[in-house]
């Protein structure tokens, strides 16, 4: 069959679900009130490593509506079985402590403050010890994940031009606005679970596994998420905690992380040491890199991610050696945040290359060119598409780039220094094997299902405007449903992945529907389709009739009730090929900063991107992502860190006045641009994914500009008024 | 959209599959319910001005130190008996089932809170629900009049100012505010003005865009 022609995709269409957000009637996990709720409230220990001694709940129990407390000490019975047997941090299976704010005990009352009261009053004893969080002094490492090409040694010692720089980027935490929560009920011996998440399905496999309960006897319902950023794609401990205390009360209990327990209590960037030595010639052709990369992990979970990929694929560099150690440390485990490991990995080269730039005395764009691979030089496979030339032109002239004066701390603007900067961003094109449920009705309308989420990049809409185009109906006519563990298999809504896997398995799904309906109708002989070619059949607005002839066909109502039909209903389905390209998100960003000479403040000016993300579905949201990611850059470059005091391995600025996040008088008019086209090796419905790739350039064009206002190369992340002045 | 996911409902009574319970049944209406049904005791320590007293102070109510006080939200009149450690997010939340106002920290620092209390901006997080004797709240389930979304709602959808929607509500109210206040003059000064209300989603600039629209409006 020939495609269908686009209506909804592409067009600048304002979100489906966006009356039910502005009136506050969008549910949250938290906000689910089963009858008969209870609350939950975790206590958290406060030392960082050792064991628990003994829990003194006398004056907690003694609390009015105080049902439960729970801890080791009630030795509750969890099966972890399956994929969750391997779970170090189970809990309350042991007294151990491995690191800071970890939960030793959960309260359960009738009343959120009463909750909140009585796990104040729990009383922990300790055999404290002192504990290792300081990446700087732990000298050992697991093994490392290495990577070589040609003889990067060799190359430096031959080079006309060596850099040697070391980078250092602090812990940073993602801080989504909705914090942790988790509704848990118990049905007999089913659960029904209501909870922030980007694995509906992850949950309900990890709570089946923690609970011994076949699969189909855990539910996960999940329809909004508040925002995540990577923090909820696996579950954290406070899950099992709410169906723990749920089972052992007998009550649906609610739990909510304070802003304080996500820090302690769920994933985060990890700090890296990362040292980058260069070499080229004098022209800025690179000849060699050597990559020594230190990160933290907790001592009982190794997190790795791809922080090695950019400097494997970014640049045509003929000999490179990279080595990748994770530090075990007395901390809780990292995880994926935006742009894992890319934002990391690309925030060294294109801050490095910027250095080389300013060393060979090059624009930054040209050295990039010089530099620019015709494959990947690390596969050797031919990119499915990278079109960063085009951003780079393209950007530069919107920008107005080619107007700065080169030499650093040139330009002022009273007391302000002024300074511009570039960096490349890039991130794979994730995909995975996805299911989507389409039903359509006799009265013309669809609902179109899969368990996958949303936490804020707009899959409601972007789904919707799949599916109406391929079915030929108006948006307002179908339902695009997701968050429920009873839906189609969908991978976690995360990596960049939702829009390939979710929209081609959504497409595909339409389009059997849509073929359906067709093949019913010319083989129908009371259809004015009746013997119609099928490939010359179209739907459009809610219609099936023949290409060019509008006349000719009838509404889907028709011909389902004329058939005695209440419905049509058809399963899609995608699973990736194996892949004969490199498939990479591009982008290109530009920054300009003013820089308060005396002060040290930086100001952002304006920013731009231009980005290659291949088929953009949904241009008004696109942007809207875009520019988001780069206020998560701007703060990423000036202003998170999340602080630790090593002497007992706290995090001394676990709330949100301390931990410096960007507020709207931060932020000036930024601006993204998307390059039309699409990138059919990627996927069927020709998109590269585009959530990650648009923070990953932003901190390094942003430090990048600092230092062309300044004269100054601030190596660390972030770019702080101490470490300016 | 025409249907909202996460309101089907979750047949919790095996056995009887026929009597579905709305998972998201409100604090109000399950006060109301319960005793209608002459059944069970109260969960909760607060009740609305709906339920006799009787009710309101049996369980464990008596034992909490409770306050009463009479306030008005989105123009319903509550006469109420609360724990005094009760703040006014936790009152509108869990107890009088009024979820669209969000708790981002607990500790005035996010603005996801922001609830209009005699028609200025409050972060209700901080705000202990007892000291509100009189007071008349706004919360952004009472901003929508007959079916129609307030300006400033219509300006956050046609500006696509929210992505996640999680801080939207605090910050729809605190625009509401900001507008009442007379700061809207420039980008500027709505920047500086909005800038108690976070956004991780990073929707800033849409949100001075959606404060503009609703102010040029009037
Ligand atoms: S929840 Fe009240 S200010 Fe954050
Ligand atoms: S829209 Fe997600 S935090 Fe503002």
């Amino acid at each position: 069959m020939k495609p269908q022609p686009n209506a909804a995709v592409g067009a600048p269409l304002s979100r489906v679900e966006g009356r039910l957000k502005v009136t506050g009637r969008a549910r949250y996990a938290a906000d689910h009130q089963p009858e008969d709720a209870v609350h939950a409230v975790v206590v958290a220990g406060d030392v960082a490593l050792g064991r628990v001694t003994g829990i003194d709940t006398r004056a907690a129990l003694s609390q009015p509506g105080v049902l439960r407390v729970i801890s080791h000490l009630n030795e509750p019975d969890l099966a972890y079985g399956g994929v969750a047997r391997s779970e170090p941090e189970r809990v309350f299976q042991d007294d151990r402590i491995r690191s800071f704010g970890q939960p030793v005990a959960v309260v359960v009352a009738e009343t959120l403050e009463g909750a909140q009261h009585a796990a104040s009053l729990v009383k922990t004893h300790y055999d404290a010890q002192r504990p290792m969080t300081d990446l700087t002094y732990e000298p050992g490492g697991a093994e490392p994940e290495t990577y070589a090409r040609g003889d990067a040694e060799a190359a430096l010692r031959a080079s006309a031009v060596r850099l040697d720089m070391t980078y250092r980027l602090e812990r940073t935490h993602h801080n989504a606005m909705e914090p942790h929560a988790t509704v848990a009920l118990w049905d007999g011996g089913r659960l029904i679970v209501w909870d922030k998440t980007q694995a509906v399905l992850g949950t309900r496999n990890h709570l089946a596994d923690v609970f011994g309960l076949p699969r189909d006897s855990v539910r996960v319902i999940s329809p909004y998420v508040g925002g995540s950023f990577g923090s909820c794609l696996r579950s954290w401990q406070h899950v099992t905690l709410a169906a723990l205390a749920a089972r052992e009360t007998r009550r649906p209990v609610k739990l909510m992380l304070t802003r304080r327990q996500t820090y302690f209590g769920t994933g985060f960037r990890p700090r890296y040491d990362y040292t980058l030595r260069l070499g080229s010639d004098r022209r800025g052709r690179l000849t060699g890199a050597v990559h020594e990369v230190r990160g933290e992990t907790s001592r009982y979970q190794n997190f790795t991610e791809p922080v090695l990929v950019p400097g494997q694929m970014l640049y045509s560099v003929p000999h490179v050696e990279q080595t990748y150690r994770t530090v075990p440390l007395d901390i809780n485990t990292p995880t994926n945040m935006r742009g894992p490991g890319y934002a990391t990995g690309v925030h060294v080269l294109e801050c490095a290359m910027d250095e080389l730039a300013h060393e060979v005395g090059v624009d930054p764009i040209d050295l990039r060119l010089r530099n620019e691979p015709d494959e990947d030089p690390s596969s050797r496979l031919p990119f499915s598409t990278r079109r960063l030339r085009e951003c780079y032109r393209l950007g530069a002239e919107e920008f107005g780039w080619h107007r700065r004066n080169r030499e650093p701390r040139s330009t002022h603007d009273g007391d302000w220094l002024i300074g511009t900067g570039m960096a490349a961003a890039v991130h794979d094109s994730g995909r995975a094997p996805c299911r989507a449920r389409v039903r359509l009705d006799a009265d013309g309308t669809a609902l179109v299902e899969a368990s996958t989420s949303d936490m804020g990049p707009g899959t409601y809409t972007s789904q919707t405007q799949i599916a109406a185009d391929a079915l030929g109906l108006v948006m307002r006519n179908v339902a695009f449903r997701l968050g429920d563990s009873t839906m189609p298999p969908a991978p976690v809504h995360g990596g960049s992945a939702t829009m390939a896997s979710v929209g081609s398995a959504v497409q595909d799904g339409c389009d059997r529907l849509r073929r359906d309906a067709v093949e019913l109708a010319v083989a129908d002989k009371a259809s004015p389709l009746h013997g119609a070619d099928v490939n010359d059949v179209v739907a459009r607005g809610g219609r099936l009739h023949v290409r060019n002839v509008p006349a000719r066909g009838e509404s889907y109502g028709h011909l389902l009730t004329r058939n005695n039909l209440t419905h049509l209903e058809a399963v899609g389905s995608y699973a990736p090929g194996e892949s004969r390209h490199a498939r990479f998100a591009f982008g290109a960003v530009f920054a300009e900063v003013a820089v308060d000479r005396h002060l040290g403040l930086v100001r952002v000016r304006r920013m731009l991107g231009v980005y290659d993300v291949g088929r953009v579905i949904n241009p008004l949201l696109a942007e809207s992502q875009a520019v988001g990611g780069m206020v998560g850059g701007i703060g990423a470059a000036l202003l998170e860190h999340t602080v630790t005091d090593h002497r007992d391995g706290r995090v001394v600025n676990a709330d949100l006045a301390d931990y410096l996040l960007p507020v709207n008088a931060d932020v000036p008019d930024l601006r993204a641009v998307y390059l039309s086209g699409e990138d059919r090796d990627a996927d069927p419905i020709g998109a590269k994914g585009l959530g990650e790739v648009v923070l990953v350039g932003v901190a390094p064009a942003l430090a990048n500009a600092v230092f062309h206002a300044t004269g100054r190369r601030v190596r660390h992340l972030p770019i702080t008024l101490e470490t300016l002045l | 959209m025409a249907d909202d996911p996460s309101c089907a409902p979750v047949d919790l009574r095996r056995g009887a599959p026929a009597e579905r319970v709305p998972a998201h049944i409100s604090r109000r209406t399950f006060v109301v319910a319960t005793v209608a049904l002459g059944g069970v005791t109260l969960a909760s320590s607060v009740a609305t001005g709906a339920t006799p007293r009787s009710a309101t102070e049996s369980g464990v109510a008596g034992r909490s130190p409770v306050g009463r006080l009479a306030l008005t939200v989105n123009g319903e009149h509550h006469t109420i008996a609360v724990d005094n450690r009760v703040s006014l997010l936790d009152l509108l939340r869990e107890h009088l089932g009024l979820t669209g106002t969000k708790k981002g920290c607990d500790a005035g620092a996010c603005g996801a809170c922001t609830v209009l209390v005699d028609g200025r901006r409050v972060a209700s997080c901080l705000t202990l629900a007892v000291r509100l004797d009189g007071a008349e709240v706004d919360t952004v389930e009472g901003l929508e009049k007959d079916g129609r979304l307030h300006p400033l709602q219509q300006a956050f959808v046609d500006q696509d100012a929210f992505q996640c929607g999680y801080c939207t509500p605090g910050q729809i109210m605190s625009g509401v505010g900001c507008i009442a206040e007379g700061r809207t003059g420039s980008a500027e000064e709505i920047r500086e003005w909005m800038s108690g209300n976070l956004c991780r989603c990073g929707c800033y600039v849409n949100i001075v865009r959606a404060v503009e629209q609703a102010a040029d409006q009037g």
